[in-house]
């Protein structure tokens, strides 16, 4: 993988989370397509999974790393602050 | 946008270097040389999207060709075998 030794690729075909389409919807909108405003680009999603420690990279599924860095990325630009991201977490929690 | 430096069939050489950042040139072909296969067009630099700039002016992006023999010194496979790459003007010399 990127040019390092990862061993065999072994393909395999799967469905889709209805979370993971959420996290792959968010990223189209966030780029701006369909008139909307532009809050980030590809480059900066991948900027950001490449800052990911190489554990958590690993650990991570596709997905968990897109929203992960999305996440980062609107806090970087100050789209969203930790106060209410945190306090959203919380209120997630509490959910049943 | 940045005018094209190079054309097709033209030899050039990735630049070896690994500055911090978001970079789209592989780490594994830089300093290698290969050659021109085409002018994909011209794109907004990457380097520079990845830290909330323009990434104005477009740069001309190619996508070149490598020897596989010459890119991994231990490869076994058929001495025709080639990698391409795409790689941004800036980063080929």
């Amino acid at each position: 993988m990127g040019g390092l030794p990862a061993g065999k690729v072994e393909p395999t075909e799967h469905d889709y989370e209805e979370w993971e389409r959420r996290v792959d919807a968010l990223m189209i909108l966030l780029s701006g397509v369909q008139g909307h405003k532009k809050l980030m680009t590809v480059d900066e999603l991948r900027k950001n999974i490449e800052a990911l420690p190489s554990d958590a990279y690993e650990r991570m599924s596709y997905y968990e790393r897109w929203v992960t860095s999305i996440t980062q990325t609107m806090i970087q630009r100050g789209v969203i602050t930790t106060e209410e991201l945190g306090r959203k977490m919380a209120e997630i929690e509490k959910r049943d | 946008m940045i005018e094209p430096r190079f054309k097709p069939g033209d030899q050039v050489r990735v630049r070896k270097t690994y500055p911090l950042g978001h970079i789209r040139t592989p780490f594994y072909i830089r300093g290698h040389s290969g050659v021109v296969e085409r002018i994909c067009g011209a794109f907004g630099n990457p380097e520079e999207l990845a830290q909330m700039r323009s990434g104005e002016p477009r740069q001309p992006l190619y996508r070149v060709r490598f020897r596989q023999q010459e890119v991994w010194p231990a490869y076994q496979g058929n001495a025709e075998d080639v990698l391409e790459v795409e790689i941004f003007q800036h980063w080929l010399e």
